[in-house]
């Protein structure tokens, strides 16, 4: 993993940081209660379930109930926190976070853990790879996808501060640290990490560290690119997107899920509605990965700083083969 | 026989340094039973044969003692095991139907096998064939809602070319099933469905090979369920729920071949050691 972000420190899981910021939340407000579907020692929700037994249900290996049984205690008043893998808890649990979470528009927090394929050795079944879409999909509901440990923490924050459903997507790994300490945090409120003229790099999750990856190899060819870390994929910082693509002229995206209906397909949206440029995706192109080593998954299936500079480097021949046409045009 | 699938699963997943050794081991003698009791009916070389019985691993991570028991029947050389897990292996962490010969679902996300079991068994009885199906489930998998949707399809439909069998190992990924979520009474869950029930030690070969021959013959649905121990036949991982999903080191797996009895460096295979009830 660590050659894959060199120059960066990795820091912890975000997983980690969840768990922990869970706990210290739970100190402060009694109405917060967590529950786990059989994999609070992977999810780290057990960091709070050590601290609070009382306020803590692990319900077992049943992903839809427990869903369920969260809007039910937003109903009465508490603040829920639900965790399993991603996959898990959004796919097995995606009707009834339609009828009880979303629809209703109800106070609960769903975290999903072992986002995309840097999960590893335990293959497909255990890697999501679909859920930001379908996340993103439910009225209501914001999600977000934290880059490390500082900005997983001011996100747990921020969540329990926001009144309706959020959705917290985490990580296995080591993360590499891209904030130097817990930044502010705003849902739909989108972080330039680094400035540039020649194209934008839009990232979340693990691919924020990529991209920052990315940006020195291609400082180093004498292309500036902006990088932004859009860890709130919903609502989305349009404002931000449009500046993108008024300043610099060219998108690339990279996050480490599906192309169809993620970061990807959001930004590409919002950027077509407001001022049209050339645009590259970083993802999963239509395909599961596999067993393997989280690196070497992750350079298998292209979602690395490579992919992004390759995806850079076409972008930007791209808007120069655009804006002859547009003069003409 | 049984020594070997267990040989195999420590040796394998300390090669791939992953995986799941304590819901594999406490399956061996279920496996054993199904491949080299007499009780599956397959062709290692048309793995695909229609007229195959079917055996599901609906618990995926338990997919280790399979991939053994398939090595020892044929389907692909023993030594293909230690690739596990790797990039571009056959050998997913979690079944894969089309990888690996022999592999009849994907499973992994738990509670899902014994809809597909039933699914394949009432497709047989449609096609008036005699083929069986047998789908091993995790005590913890069955808290899941779908195991008792399946359970009561198959209750009403009552094919009686399907078997289900409970690994009663008492525990779960985050610790024991009946502090976490008790699954009890479990013999009275599973008749209340419409099956027909045996509970046994599922240790005892002889046991084991009992209930499967009268869960074959049954008239309807068959549920046998296995009272286990997780981590079965190595002492540091028996009732040790840490081994749900921690590989042993190389210093633990050479303790656990010295308690098997098999020396580390020889994994060659006697072909009739296997006795493999092949048909055609
Ligand atoms: C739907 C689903 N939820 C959670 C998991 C994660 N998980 C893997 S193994 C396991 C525990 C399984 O317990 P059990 O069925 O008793 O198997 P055993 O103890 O025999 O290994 C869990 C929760 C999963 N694979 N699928």
């Amino acid at each position: 993993m660590r050659d894959l972000f060199e120059g960066l420190e990795l820091g912890k899981a975000t997983r980690d940081a969840y768990g922990e910021a869970l706990r210290d939340l739970g100190h402060e407000h009694q109405d917060i209660v967590v529950l786990d579907a059989d994999l609070a020692k992977s999810t780290k929700s057990w960091t709070f379930g050590a601290e609070f037994p009382d306020r803590f249900f692990n319900v077992g290996i049943q992903e839809a109930n427990m869903v369920g049984m969260a809007g039910g205690l937003a109903m009465a008043g508490k603040v829920p926190f639900i965790s399993s893998f991603a996959c898990f808890v959004i796919l097995k649990g995606f009707d009834q976070l339609r009828m009880a979470v979303s629809y209703p528009n109800l106070n609960v927090k769903i975290a999903g853990s072992h986002q995309g394929i840097s999960v590893g050795e335990d293959g497909t079944s255990q890697q999501a790879v679909e859920d930001v879409a379908l996340a993103c999909s439910l009225p209501n509901v914001v999600v977000v996808v934290p880059a490390d440990e500082h900005e997983t923490r001011a996100v747990v924050k921020a969540a329990y501060a926001h009144h309706g459903p959020v959705y917290i997507r985490t990580g296995r790994p080591s993360a590499p640290l891209v904030h130097d300490s817990e930044p502010e945090f705003v849902f739909g409120r989108a972080k330039r990490l680094r400035e540039g003229t020649d194209l934008t790099i839009i990232a979340n999750g693990l691919l924020v560290g990529a991209a920052l990856v990315a940006h020195d190899r291609l400082a180093e060819e004498g292309i500036a690119a902006r990088v932004v870390n859009m860890a709130t994929v919903k609502p989305l910082d349009v404002a931000e997107v449009e500046s993108a693509a008024r300043e610099t002229g060219a998108i690339v995206t990279a996050e480490e899920h599906l192309l169809h209906g993620g970061l990807g397909s959001v930004v590409a949206q919002a950027v077509v509605a407001n001022h049209p440029v050339p645009m590259e995706f970083v993802g999963l192109d239509d395909t599961y990965a596999e067993s393997g080593e989280p690196a070497a998954l992750l350079r298998k299936y292209g979602l690395t700083a490579a992919e992004i500079v390759a995806a850079a480097r076409r972008a930007i021949d791209r808007k120069g083969a655009v804006a002859p046409d547009r003069v003409v045009g | 026989m049984a020594t070997r699938l267990r040989h195999h699963i420590v040796h394998m997943l300390a090669r791939a340094g992953s995986g799941h050794p304590g819901g594999s081991l406490s399956a061996v003698e279920f496996v054993t039973a199904l491949y080299f009791g007499g009780f599956l009916r397959y062709d290692p070389k048309r793995p695909d044969w229609r007229d195959r019985d079917r055996f599901i691993m609906s618990k995926g991570h338990g997919v280790p003692v399979q991939y053994a028991a398939l090595a020892e029947a044929g389907f692909f050389p023993v030594e293909e095991l230690d690739t596990l897990r790797a990039i571009d292996s056959r050998l997913q962490g979690h079944p894969v139907y089309g990888t690996a010969p022999g592999i009849e679902a994907s499973t992994g996300s738990l509670g899902q096998g014994l809809s597909i079991g039933l699914g394949i068994a009432l497709a047989g009885r449609l096609d008036r064939k005699d083929f069986q199906v047998y789908v091993l489930l995790g005590d913890g998998e069955c808290q899941e809602g779908q195991v008792w949707e399946a359970a009561m399809a198959a209750g009403h439909h009552r094919p009686d070319n399907l078997v289900a069998i409970v690994d009663y190992n008492k525990f779960q990924l985050d610790g024991a099933v009946e502090e976490i979520m008790s699954i009890e009474p479990l013999a009275a869950k599973w008749e209340a469905m419409g099956w027909a029930v045996r509970e046994i030690d599922g240790h005892d070969l002889v046991q084991v090979l009992d209930a499967l021959e009268w869960a074959t013959a049954a008239t309807g649905p068959a549920c046998i369920i296995g009272h286990t121990v997780k981590g079965k036949g190595v002492s540091f991982m028996e009732h040790e729920n840490r081994y749900h999903g921690v590989a042993p080191s190389e210093e633990e797996l050479t303790r656990a071949l010295e308690e098997l009895g098999v020396a580390a460096a020889d994994r060659s295979i006697d072909a009739d050691a296997a006795g493999a009830k092949e048909v055609q």
